[in-house]
């Protein structure tokens, strides 16, 4: 399609915001085949909801040719399309029809989640293994004796096995791992006391013995694995989210063949030398020089420049820029892997160490608590074998000590909270990608904002409407639905819609602006020195920002055009909540001091640095690290990803670079950046609930343990006590839901009053 | 005691299959789209034949 008339597709282009729908070579690259001439592609649509929408995807896709079946998954939000044939059906136009947008889905990332389902039938197992078991115990506990009795433990045994090798193997392994490295974590206490629970209990039931702890053991692992399986499947599904949001860097590209041939290339096999074709819309693959063609450039994602860049043959561009109005031939310098975007991936590895310091609340909880736990068993066995010198019984009370002190209310106490915590955000739009993000974002004392795109929304915004004389705004706006470059798509939004279009033809110089014949006036709508032929030039960069874009009218300005880069909605309010919650905020820059300082006035930033690269951004961060401050850092664009790494935590909006997204450990999916504070302040609650929900996993035990060092437990008090310290920490956690919910009721005035303060300063 | 040697493997059978049959469950895909099948049961199916590979 990329070769294709510029205006046969323009209708919809308009509809379609910045980026054109893939290519069909683009399409083919990334669907899988399926063996005979059957591909299968996968397509992102995140605006499907309902089952209305299910079926007008399915039935119109249904009908296209070529096209065998498609398939809605209304949980991930995407489409698998089964289609047979050469050419690719025309999916994204049919989807566009009926107003949905689409992206193109990675096969790769597509590959079935292992874990999860490790973890369900984990829980299945062991959710069998307990409810048998458990019926088993409570005939012993009511008085079954003898033969009876020996027979239920035998049978008990045989079933906790496939439950121990399923659903303990998870835990087991994962302690092996800890213990291997050095480290503690909840998983070894969990381990030792339940293997040793089951090998004191098998003991008992081969020596005819009275108490066995089958039930206990299983049954915690069972409420441990729900623990462990709701906590995977909230952030898989948070995962799914992010994953689900459209590509921004180049799958491939057309080369140009020295014999005049095209063909499309993916990315990793573009050589350096080789000529490109980047038709307007497509991002360049990978860093080179314009051989010939004008267009203009969106670096936002790159740099951070804000302004579109005009070009033309012999500019060095990078890779991850977006092509906007012209097609561009570009001769490629560096391979992929030597391009912008390696470059970034390196600096972000570099970066890499603040976080992977972190160890997790749970963890450095059990490296305090195993040690205590496993003494205080020890020194019971010893004190047991002192006093009555029977080593059977100092035995099963030492074990008795662990099974009652295994760490189930803590094991939950963690996990428990952060999935009520990342349910809320997820419902709110902040996607929790790390179980750990939300304890060290609780944590933070400064916040960096990036400003392009991340304060902004990277799309500039008509300033000076008001002073424009209508007719001519409508004038301005007809033409510029025409273009897809920034300041167009800024004045299209004033368009009169009763007009009828009466521009005879309309065509587009890349790299200078929009010309269109009406009757025998020719207007045009771009840069004053060109658009205003016959004025004098020299007034450029007097209005607005942006060197001046006018409307003439056969060669006369009419009207001039001033724009800015808009803030996204209540940045302000964002900024001065955070402010009120003690965090320090500053803004990093890749822009002009001129831009910087603008919106920095207009979002009451006082500290603010223009001009970064993106190692001055990470430095910038080190060297507050260093100064003992945990910084969370918000950005998008591909020269912030390694500042996003090198934070404590960070943040990103669904608009950032792929990387970008991936480096970060929330992503926040609608516009507005109140969804910052809101992720901090629901991190902060949680936090606390984690700290008070260790505190009564620990007085649990500090009443229990007693008890079970003068040996007066019981199988029968053991599992009472363990179910009623579980059921009161996650009663707890389901705290979180109820007071947030009071808050977020009283949020909107408050809010709303913010809004008005933005809109009329 | 008699009555367990037949009631146990009962209860045993019957719990095993209920897991089996989750088991199944989960393998066949039924887990993969669960808000989607909520919604599914709204939709009316055609009848006509071939239909039933374009729905699946």
């Amino acid at each position: 399609m990329s070769c294709c008339a510029p205006g046969a597709e323009m209708a919809l282009e308009v509809a379609n915001a910045a980026s054109a729908s893939p290519s069909s070579d683009e399409i083919k690259l990334a669907s899988r085949a399926l063996g005979g001439d059957i591909h299968q592609t996968e397509l992102s649509v995140p605006t499907v909801h309902c089952g209305a929408c299910i079926q007008a995807i399915e039935a119109a896709l249904g009908k296209v040719d070529n096209v065998e079946a498609a398939r809605v998954n209304l949980s991930t939000k995407r489409v698998s399309i089964r289609w047979n044939g050469d050419s690719v059906p025309p999916f994204f136009a049919v989807l566009s029809r009926l107003g949905y947008q689409a992206h193109l889905f990675d096969p790769e990332i597509h590959e079935k989640d292992k874990t999860l389902s490790e973890l369900i039938r984990a829980v299945a197992v062991a959710g069998f293994a307990a409810g048998n078991i458990m019926l088993l115990s409570v005939s012993v506990w009511s008085g079954a004796v003898g033969p009876t009795r020996d027979l239920f433990h035998w049978l008990s045994a045989l079933i906790a096995i496939p439950a121990l090798a399923f659903a303990g193997g998870i835990y087991f392994r994962s302690a092996a791992n800890a213990l291997r490295h050095g480290r503690m974590n909840m998983d070894v206490p969990i381990a030792v006391g339940v293997s040793l629970a089951y090998a004191m209990s098998l003991y008992e039931t081969i020596n005819h013995g009275e108490h066995a702890y089958f039930d206990a053991s299983v049954s915690l692992l069972f409420f441990l694995l729900i623990g462990r399986t709701l906590d995977h499947v909230m952030r898989e599904r948070a995962r799914t989210a992010v994953n689900g949001l459209s590509r921004l860097a180049a799958r491939g590209s057309v080369v140009l063949r020295d014999d005049g041939t095209r063909e499309y290339v993916p990315v990793v096999e573009l050589m350096p030398g080789m000529r490109l074709l980047i038709a307007a819309g497509e991002r360049i693959p990978v860093d080179g020089d314009i051989t010939s063609g004008n267009s203009d450039l969106d670096c936002s994602i790159v740099s951070g420049e804000s302004a579109p860049k005009a070009v033309s043959a012999g500019t060095h561009v990078q890779a991850g820029i977006l092509n906007l109005t012209g097609p561009l031939t570009v001769r490629a310098t560096a391979a992929a892997k030597d391009s912008f975007l390696a470059e970034m991936v390196r600096l972000m590895e570099a970066a890499e160490g603040g976080r992977s310091h972190y160890r997790r609340i749970a963890d450095r909880v059990s490296a305090l608590y195993a040690p205590v736990v496993h003494l205080a068993a020890v020194v019971t066995f010893l004190g047991w074998m002192v006093a009555s010198g029977d080593w059977h019984r100092a035995l099963t009370v030492a074990i008795a000590v662990l099974i009652i002190t295994c760490p189930c209310a803590l094991g939950l106490a963690v996990p428990i909270v952060q999935v009520v915590a990342a349910r809320r955000l997820f419902e709110a739009g902040v996607m929790v990608k790390d179980g750990s993000a939300m304890e060290r974002l609780a944590a933070i004392d400064t916040a960096v904002f990036d400003k392009t795109g991340t304060l902004t929304l990277g799309q500039p915004r008509l300033v000076n409407a008001s002073a424009i004389d209508p007719t001519m705004l409508v004038m301005a706006a007809d033409m510029a639905a025409h273009s897809r470059h920034p300041f167009s798509k800024a004045i299209t939004a004033y368009a009169g819609f009763a007009d009828e279009p009466k521009l005879d033809s309309v065509r587009e110089e890349p790299g200078f602006g929009i010309e269109a014949v009406v009757g025998d006036d020719i207007w045009r709508l771009g840069r004053r020195g060109w658009a205003g032929w016959k004025a004098r030039t020299g007034g450029e960069g007097k209005i607005g920002g942006y060197g001046g874009t006018v409307l003439s009218k056969n060669g006369s300005i009419v009207a001039c055009f001033a724009f800015e880069d808009a803030p996204r909605s209540d940045a302000r309010a964002a900024i001065r909540q955070l402010k009120d919650a003690g965090v320090s905020v500053d803004m990093l820059s890749g822009d002009t001091e001129k831009a910087c300082s603008e919106i920095a006035d207009t979002l009451e930033i006082e500290s603010f640095v223009p001009a970064l690269l993106p190692s001055g951004k990470v430095e910038w961060i080190e060297s507050l690290t260093r100064a003992g401050h945990k910084v969370l850092m918000v950005g998008d664009g591909l020269n912030d990803t390694p500042a996003l790494r090198a934070a404590h935590v960070s943040i990103a909006p669904a608009s950032a670079a792929d990387i970008g997204r991936k480096a970060a450990d929330f992503v926040f999916l609608r516009e507005s950046l109140l969804a910052i504070p809101l992720a901090m302040e629901i991190s902060r609650k949680a936090g606390r609930l984690i700290r008070q929900n260790i505190a009564i996993a620990i007085v649990y035990n500090a009443f229990a343990v007693p008890i079970a060092i003068l040996g007066h437990v019981t199988p029968l008090i053991a599992a009472i006590a363990m179910s009623a310290s579980s059921l009161i920490v996650i009663a707890n956690a389901m705290r979180l839901q109820a007071t947030v919910k009071v808050t977020s009721e009283a949020a909107p005035t408050r809010r709303r009053s913010d809004v008005v303060g933005v809109a009329h300063p | 005691m008699t009555t367990l040697v037949y009631l146990i493997p009962v209860a045993l059978f019957l719990g095993a299959l209920g897991l089996s049959g989750f088991l199944w469950a989960l393998r066949s895909g039924q887990y993969e789209d669960l808000d989607g099948a909520a919604e599914r049961i709204l939709i009316e199916p055609d009848d006509r034949p071939g239909e039933a590979l374009q729905s699946r």
